[in-house]
């Protein structure tokens, strides 16, 4: 028994293998939302790091156009005035339309560059908007213990073990 | 302690441990019979409503007094005011006056009722990159780490962020973390009272239109009460008008009070609307020139026109805290052991999503990983979901 409950502690401690790796906002453009371009050291034999710019640029130039200031913002902004902001329960805003663009990108990005290379790309939009996260895909274990409590023999516990490779 | 228990276990039935669920006699294909949806487990101390829509902040009190003052004068206007003048003046009155009452109680709803801004807490992922970062910029942690701050260059000006010991990030700049609500919130203005909620990035604008409407309307009806009171005292004598609309005599009064405060409230967001500054920014003097020759406000956008436009007509973000969506509660969560060995951060969780879950649980664990600073600030409630991990083999 005591010999299983060690070999249950070492296979937890295997089965969290997963990692993630993060990139941080960027403020020096000021509160506009906008990811740093910083190659993360930790993906350095992940992946090559034109890809992983290349995305993170295209991001921030999502969000840029989310964010802008110009006519239809100002159209938008002036109509919803007018109408005491009940508009908004109605109609979809630039942003959200722009956010769902983006969870399109990201979803091709990870199925075509990402995926095969086992990472997983995350929306910023479920981290609220603080990181760009990729998690570094592993295999997991999957553990069943099942305890022989009332056949009144002195074999000891049967474990089955599955291993999935599974994407979190 | 095997040999006791073997004997009493003789007894029992045949029962699968599963390490899939915290509580060991939970068979694993037992279905949820209802999903939790994200605002039930909210670390912050702000109020849901109407399953999630609806979000206020602790102490509404004074925003039911706002309410019933708005009400009650404008109900009075209307009822005893307005026929008098209808007919003696224009129905253009009431018609105005109509429509100004239901911006402001527009503008008054969304305000109080909508999210500020509010950026939601790091994950235990987050959290744990982001301490690994500090101690390894640090150096060496003495016992007491210094203060985490970041400094970042906007537009030629040296910004400071802090780190936020309860929400676990560097805020964002001009973010702030709201005491009362409990919550840090992006562009924080500050926190309202009167309409019950913080005023942050996301409903400054109908907090501005709020303050500018009910402006119009408090001069709007304390003007007309006024003419109303003198067209009627030329008829019948000063006295007999007060008797013959009692009404009238509240409505100004109320109104009296109210227009210095709340005229005098629109201007000065008007100023800070033209400037680009917060309510925060502008009683610390961030931006004050008396802090320095160089010190300006990098976030201006240089003149009154565009200021203005990109704080009332800009782009509205979405909510960052998804309050309706649903807690995924099925995912695979690794029960902690007992014998205390507990891993650094680490947790199952498929998204971040549900971390508001078991967030509450992990973060407690790790503790002892935590730098000693992090010890200040109390952890946050663990939520009736989350349950308890005793587990005996």
């Amino acid at each position: 028994m005591a010999t299983e409950f060690h070999n249950l502690q070492e296979l937890r401690h295997s089965a969290s293998l997963e990692t993630k790796v993060f990139i941080q906002r960027d403020y020096t453009e000021g509160t506009v939302c906008r990811f740093q371009t910083k190659f993360p050291s930790e993906l350095d034999n992940r992946i090559e790091r034109t890809l992983l710019e290349e995305t993170v640029k295209t991001l921030n130039s999502y969000y840029v156009e989310a964010e802008k200031i110009g006519g239809q913002s100002y159209l938008e902004g002036c109509l919803a005035c007018a109408t005491a902001y009940i508009i908004f329960l109605c109609m979809e805003t630039r942003y959200e339309k722009v956010l769902r663009k983006i969870s399109g990108y990201i979803q091709e990005q990870n199925e075509k560059i990402y995926a095969p290379r086992g990472l997983l790309l995350t929306d910023p939009i479920e981290r609220g908007m603080r990181v760009v996260s990729f998690t570094v895909l592993s295999v997991q274990l999957e553990i069943s213990i099942f305890e022989d409590q009332g056949s009144g023999t002195s074999s000891p516990s049967s474990s089955s073990m599955s291993s999935t490779g599974s994407a979190r | 302690m095997h040999l006791g228990v073997s004997e009493s276990m003789r007894e029992c039935e045949y029962s699968q441990i599963s390490t899939r669920s915290s509580t060991p006699m939970e068979t694993p294909y037992k279905k949820r019979t209802s999903r939790k949806r994200k605002w039930e487990s909210f670390p912050g101390r702000s109020k849901f409503y109407c399953d999630g829509r609806i979000m206020m902040a602790r102490q509404t009190g004074v925003f039911c007094l706002t309410l019933v003052l708005i009400l009650v004068t404008s109900g009075l206007f209307f009822t005893f005011d307005c026929p008098f003048l209808a007919l003696q003046l224009t129905t253009a009155i009431p018609v105005i006056g109509g429509v100004l009452f239901l911006f402001v109680l527009g503008t008054l709803l969304r305000t109080s009722f909508s999210d500020p801004g509010v950026l939601p807490r790091a994950t235990p992922d987050e959290a744990a990159d982001l301490e690994r970062q500090i101690d390894v910029a640090n150096g060496s942690t003495g016992y007491r780490p210094p203060p985490r701050t970041k400094e970042v260059v906007i537009n030629g000006q040296t910004v400071k962020l802090k780190y936020c010991f309860t929400c676990k990030i560097f805020r964002p700049p001009r973010a702030s973390h709201c005491s009362l609500c409990d919550n840090c919130v992006e562009r924080f203005d500050h926190h309202c009272p009167w309409v019950g909620n913080c005023v942050g990035r996301r409903n400054y604008r109908f907090f501005y239109m709020f303050i500018l409407s009910l402006s119009f309307l408090t001069i709007f009806i304390f003007a007309f009460v006024i003419t109303h009171i003198i067209l009627r005292s030329h008829r019948n004598g000063f006295l007999n008008a007060l008797k013959d609309s009692p009404a009238s005599v509240l409505e100004v009064v109320v109104c009296f009070f109210s227009v210095w405060s709340i005229v005098g409230l629109s201007g000065f967001h008007t100023y800070l609307i033209s400037s680009n500054q917060t309510t925060n920014e502008d009683i610390k003097g961030s931006w004050s020139s008396k802090r320095g020759k160089d010190n300006y406000n990098p976030y201006s956008h240089g003149n009154i026109f565009t200021n203005c436009c990109s704080a009332l007509c800009g782009p509205l973000p979405p909510s960052l805290i998804d309050r309706r969506g649903f807690i995924q509660s099925d995912t695979l969560q690794l029960a902690p052991p007992t014998n205390g060995i507990t891993m650094y951060g680490a947790t199952q969780s498929q998204q971040s999503h549900m971390v508001s879950e078991t967030g509450s649980e992990s973060v407690t664990k790790t503790s002892a990983f935590r730098a000693p600073n992090s010890f200040c600030r109390l952890p946050p409630p663990l939520s009736s979901s989350s349950r308890p991990v005793n587990q005996s083999f």
